[in-house]
């Protein structure tokens, strides 16, 4: 009798409760909490208005809403099709794909980290660092001419940044134009064969189960998303501005 | 007189009570047994299974729950509240939207003085506005944390996929919201802020007139994504108005449709998610 071990006090509990009044009142707490935090919020910090809107005076910098910096710093790397129009795709595409390529049946309903590293790893990467991480830098650190300013520095208008980016093909000794586009087209076609070649020979015995057309749209998803980092890493460290030059497009 | 003299609790005494929570079914009794209360309601609510069923069935507001649900879906570890907050945020902003609505017409001349007369001379304006831009802002965060946790929780997994994916139109129409309205208050910020938003449109493949392959469709900068957005080859008063219709009526109706489907398949995909 006394020897017993004390039991859980979870030991026992129903494991489904009813909503009235446990969830309910959960529900009233936080709307109650969240009205008050907004409330108050609103009373001590003034939405924004600055003068008229006038479309002669464009101003240095000039933002677009802080949720978009990210996309907007993108542009710093890539041409405004791709970072304005094609990079948003795929991001809306590509989250929507995720329950449908992400077949691992773990990890349904819980939180786990070893049962699925590859998928937490893949989506904090994107969200963190691709998405809110820009986002600060493009809030915080870009000033006029969309140039890099530490929080301590003035932001000099006049600031001159030189411009020594060159393409790929250029720095590789390539120096005539048709010659270029064929070496950047090369590059890049190569890069997403072989990316896939790669993905599938790692994975072989996964295609029988996974299927060919979910592994190849998650290597294409991932490829896309790897070369945004390899294309801000080169011209970053490489001073590389395109990779494939055409008459039509630049990438 | 001293018999009359009231008896005073000791503080140990007092103590114990708030620390059994015998003293809240004190004031609960006292309150339910007084005249007003008596008067006031004609009966009590018995806590039983049976009434608490009834309460969410019976109330067209509260009936989108379920009945019972399981122990893990309480903990705010679990959910981090933030769908719901979403929701709460969207609600406080079409509250705020609509009284401001009453004061802001959105024409080229008047946009931005009936936001000086909104701040200035309206009563409770400046709140009103104060309120509506800071709840989009935190709605824009909130959804992104709720599908952060979705994600990491593994809930878009069978048989959730297809809600999953209304999610994420939501997550596009929350920002396609909070965009809209950015150009509202017709000042520099809002004008410059959407002129680089849309001069994206412009570089669109085949149908914006700087982008890749557009002289195959024949696009023009008076005739391509971005001028059907704007209304014009610039930001000016008839994007001003594009977008406050958008903002106002178009946007809010689709993503409150996706929002009734978004909620419906939580129930019919079984529930919140947990461990199976």
């Amino acid at each position: 009798m006394a020897a017993e071990a004390p039991k859980k006090k979870v030991e026992g509990l129903p494991e489904k409760v009813h909503v009235w009044p446990y969830l309910v009142r959960l529900e009233l707490l936080c709307a109650i909490l969240v009205a008050i935090a907004l409330t108050v919020w609103s009373i001590v910090i003034d939405a924004p208005l600055e003068e008229a809107a006038n479309p002669t005076k464009t101003p240095n910098p000039s933002k677009a809403p802080w949720y978009f910096l990210g996309l907007q710093d993108v542009l710093v790397y890539f041409d405004p099709w791709f970072a304005g129009v094609v990079a948003p795709v795929f991001i809306i595409v590509g989250l929507m794909l995720i329950p449908y390529l992400d077949v691992n049946p773990k990890g349904n309903g819980y939180y786990t980290y070893t049962e699925r590293k590859v998928a937490i790893w893949v989506y904090s990467f994107g969200f963190l660092v691709l998405w809110i991480a820009l986002i600060i830098m493009g809030v915080f650190l870009r000033g006029p001419g969309w140039n890099l300013f530490m929080p301590w520095q003035f932001w000099d208008p006049h600031k001159v940044v030189a411009l020594v980016n060159v393409d790929l093909p250029y720095a590789f000794g390539v120096r005539t134009y048709n010659m270029a586009m064929l070496f950047g087209g090369a590059v890049v076609s190569g890069y997403f064969a072989l990316g896939t070649a790669a993905y599938f020979f790692m994975e072989r015995k996964a295609i029988k189960n996974v299927g060919f057309m979910r592994m190849f749209l998650k290597i294409q998803l991932y490829l896309i998303m790897l070369g945004m980092v390899i294309k801000i890493v080169l011209r970053l460290g490489f001073n590389i501005k395109y990779i494939w030059v055409t008459p039509w497009f630049n990438i | 007189m001293a018999a009359n003299k009231p008896e005073i609790p000791s503080l140990a005494d007092i103590v114990a009570k708030v620390k059994s929570g015998e003293i809240f079914d004190e004031i609960k009794k006292s309150i339910i047994s007084s005249q007003v209360w008596t008067s006031s309601f004609r009966h009590g609510y018995a806590d039983t299974p049976r009434n608490r069923v009834l309460q969410i069935v019976s109330n067209v507001w509260l009936h989108l729950h379920p009945v019972k649900i399981h122990r893990h879906a309480l903990r705010i570890r679990f959910t981090w509240c933030m769908g719901g907050i979403t929701f709460l945020l969207f609600l406080s902003t079409v509250v705020t939207g609509v009284i401001l609505m009453f004061y802001y017409r959105p024409v080229g001349e008047y946009a931005y003085f009936d936001m000086k007369y909104l701040q200035y001379d309206v009563p409770f304006g400046m709140l009103m506005r104060n309120m509506h831009r800071w709840a989009a802002h935190a709605m824009v965060i909130t959804v992104w944390l709720h599908m952060f946790r979705v994600f990491l929780t593994g809930s878009y997994k069978p048989p959730r996929e297809f809600n999953w994916v209304i999610g994420v139109f939501l997550v596009t129409f929350t920002l396609l919201l909070s965009f809209t309205g950015y150009l509202l208050p017709w000042d520099q910020l809002s004008m410059w802020a959407v002129t680089v938003g849309t001069n994206m449109a412009r570089a669109t493949p085949f149908l914006g007139h700087e982008g890749p392959f557009a002289e195959f469709v024949g696009v023009t900068p008076r005739y391509d994504a971005r001028s059907m957005l704007l209304g014009g080859s610039l930001v000016g008063p008839p994007a001003l108005l594009r977008f406050y219709v958008l903002h106002c009526i178009f946007i809010p109706l689709v993503a409150g449709a996706l929002m009734i489907v978004h909620f419906w398949r939580i129930r019919k995909d079984g529930g919140i998610s947990g461990p199976l």
